[in-house]
């Protein structure tokens, strides 16, 4: 997963390599590039386009008002702050996960590998219900907390906690492979001209993992910054403090405002996509450093 | 810098890969560190290197423990195969790398930092290309770099694994002259390992000539050539026919073939297999010469070499190697009578063997490593 969109460049690449490669046994490329289209069109485009027509039926004023609103962009501000934090401590947490899981071998190992990906394969709201019982006020950790005057449970520090369960798989996922194949020699040779430990990692491994971790943040991010079911349960969901902007935009629809639930949509989409272009495009640079 | 190692041992998990090495580099040489895979020689570098820890045995340059000092506390270069270059920085950081993480007061000042790697950049001959990336290199100015990456510290020891093993032949007969020429301007102490018994000989003032984990001979490519301790190192460093012979009065005969035995290796009468080169191997299209019938089966090579496939009567393939011009003389299809200028026994036994069981034998080694 090094880069997450491929650019025209390599597209036409792909393209001439195929036309040569025809006729072949496997589906040639015209073939597989329409299904790759519609596919893409139905699946991610059409109901993009949807939401990106839905907020115009009120006047564009009505639009903005609905999204100023104080209650709205504290929602909203509350989704990005918590997604932002909690991807920034996956990115280090990750990093360590994955580096423990490569370069030792330990008894249970392939144990704690198939572990990371659980909060895939968990149903978010279960994920959400066992936070929020684990750190409610009579909970495992609640209680343990509730003397030093820290709530987790319904405060928006619970959002960062369900975001930290569930951003984690990507970071490791996306930093594992590239851990795996970075050279051994990478490191002994910055060791035998004299580099400590310290400066070696943050001299020759880290540099050398910088797309993958970058690639790893902006998934964890985004996957967070649009988390529902696992952060409604323990979020409380006090308008202006621990809702989050999802939750916003189910309460509108539930009160038939299909334009301001869009509008609301349509946001979280912009914010989202720019910080994903951001990040892909510093990730892209980052990879193809002193590539030609 | 005088280097001294002292019955180095080294065992991973059941797997000996040294048993009880001992060499002696001199101050300013260069020794090739040659052997099949599995000889124990990147075992050795790495053990210099600081990468590995040897079971037993001592390391010393110029009298300091060097077992007792870290990888990055040995102050020696390390050039791999792959380059291992760092591929984020430029060529110009990637050789500054060393004086870069030195602690403050012991790190040279930027102008400093920068003119050493200038001079390096031109000792390697890649002026200009400081501000590039290692992804826009080829295989060649990447071992460049790599090598001036390993210079810029000043290293005690120059150390290089299979340097020149991923380039192709042209640029890996050019660094080859190059580094021995790098090696003379700086005068490091280096040892480089290899399988490629060419480019051992070709560069080194010595040969250390390993298997399975022991040293069979050092010497320098003179002494190797002229008097092998071993027949394994008369075969690892010419490729050897096999026949098996008479041995006599320091002769080995077979059908018409007779060779002078190598005198550095003591030989008893009796039977046994001669091993001879190629390129001691003669052939005579003469009625009345001497030698083993054979029969020439194909003439292949181009440029000053000619190889000769041969095969005799009882089957058996022998290969001589001759120059173009005396090569002018025979064509597949005829028959000639095959001598060799020396050869080594091995595998002397004191009985005479089942003499067609060995030819057939052999005939299937040798077709073997012929598909090979």
């Amino acid at each position: 997963m090094v880069a997450l969109a491929p650019s025209l460049g390599t597209i036409l690449d792909v393209r001439r390599r195929a036309a040569w490669r025809e006729p072949s046994a496997l589906p040639g490329f015209r073939g597989a590039f329409a299904f790759t289209l519609v596919y893409a069109g139905l699946i991610i485009l059409l109901p993009l386009a949807a939401l990106v027509a839905r907020p115009w039926e009120h006047s564009p004023a009505d639009l903005v008002h609905g999204i100023l609103q104080p209650r709205t962009l504290a929602a909203l501000r509350l989704s990005f702050v918590a997604a932002l934090a909690a991807a920034v401590v996956n990115t280090a947490a990750g990093l360590v996960i994955a580096w423990v899981l490569n370069r030792y071998d330990f008894p249970g190992r392939r144990v704690v590998d198939a572990l990371v990906d659980l909060p895939f394969a968990l149903p978010t709201a279960v994920a959400g219900i066992a936070l929020a019982t684990l750190y409610g006020p009579n909970g495992w950790i609640g209680s343990l907390l509730a003397p030093l005057g820290v709530k987790v449970a319904f405060t928006p520090l619970g959002v960062f906690v369900a975001l930290l369960a569930v951003g984690l798989p990507f970071v490791v996922r996306a930093v594992q492979p590239v851990l795996e194949d970075l050279d051994t020699a990478l490191e002994e040779a910055a060791q035998t001209l004299g580099a400590n430990t310290l400066q070696t990692f943050a001299r020759v491994i880290l540099p050398a993992l910088s797309p993958a971790l970058l690639t790893g943040f902006s998934l964890a991010f985004a996957r967070g910054a649009g988390e529902y079911g696992s952060v409604i349960f323990i979020a409380g969901n006090m308008p202006g403090v621990s809702e989050i902007g999802p939750l916003v935009i189910v309460t509108r629809l539930e009160a038939y405002d299909y334009a301001g639930a869009a509008a609301v949509g349509l946001t979280m989409l912009a914010i989202s996509l720019a910080v994903l272009i951001a990040t892909n495009w510093a990730q892209v640079r980052l990879a193809r450093r002193g590539a030609p | 810098m005088t280097l001294t190692i002292d019955r180095i041992y080294k065992q991973f998990g059941r797997y000996p890969a040294l048993t009880g090495v001992s060499l002696e580099a001199k101050d300013g040489e260069f020794l090739t560190l040659l052997g099949p895979s599995g000889s124990g020689k990147t075992t050795l570098l790495r053990v210099l290197a600081g990468l590995e820890t040897p079971d037993h045995g001592c390391v010393f340059l110029d009298g300091v423990d060097f077992l007792a000092l870290s990888a990055r506390e040995r102050r020696i270069g390390l050039v791999f195969q792959q380059y291992a270059l760092f591929r984020h920085m430029t060529v110009a950081k990637n050789i500054a790398f060393g004086l870069d993480v030195r602690p403050r007061h012991q790190r040279p000042a930027h102008a400093t930092i920068k003119a050493r790697v200038d001079e390096l950049l031109s000792l390697t001959q890649i002026e200009g290309l400081g501000g590039r990336y290692p992804a826009q290199l080829s295989g060649g100015q990447r071992q460049r770099v790599a090598v001036a990456r390993a210079l810029a510290v000043e290293p005690r020891l120059l150390l290089l694994d299979e340097p020149f093993g991923a380039l192709d032949t042209k640029v890996r007969k050019e660094l080859r002259g190059e580094l021995r020429r790098i090696h003379d301007t700086t005068g490091v102490t280096t040892i480089l390992v290899t399988h490629d018994q060419d480019e051992a000989m070709a560069l080194a003032d010595r040969v250390v000539l390993m298997n399975q984990g022991r040293i069979e001979q050092i010497g320098t490519p003179a002494e190797l050539d002229a008097a092998p301790a071993s027949p394994f190192v008369f075969e690892f460093l010419g490729g050897c026919n096999r026949l098996p012979c008479e041995v006599g009065g320091g002769v080995a005969r077979f059908e018409g073939f007779a060779a002078p035995l190598v005198e550095s290796i003591p030989t008893k009468d009796g039977y046994g297999v001669a091993l001879f080169r190629p390129a001691d191997t003669r052939l005579d299209l003469g009625a009345n010469a001497a030698g083993l019938p054979v029969r020439i089966v194909d003439i292949r090579g181009r440029g000053a070499l000619r190889t000769i496939e041969c095969q005799t009567l009882g089957g058996l393939r022998l290969t001589a190697e001759l120059t173009e011009q005396a090569a002018a003389a025979f064509e597949a299809g005829q028959r000639a009578k095959l001598t060799a200028r020396r050869a080594v026994i091995d595998a002397q036994d004191a009985a005479r063997p089942d003499a067609s069981a060995t030819v057939e034998k052999l005939a299937s080694t040798t077709s073997n490593a012929v598909r090979r």
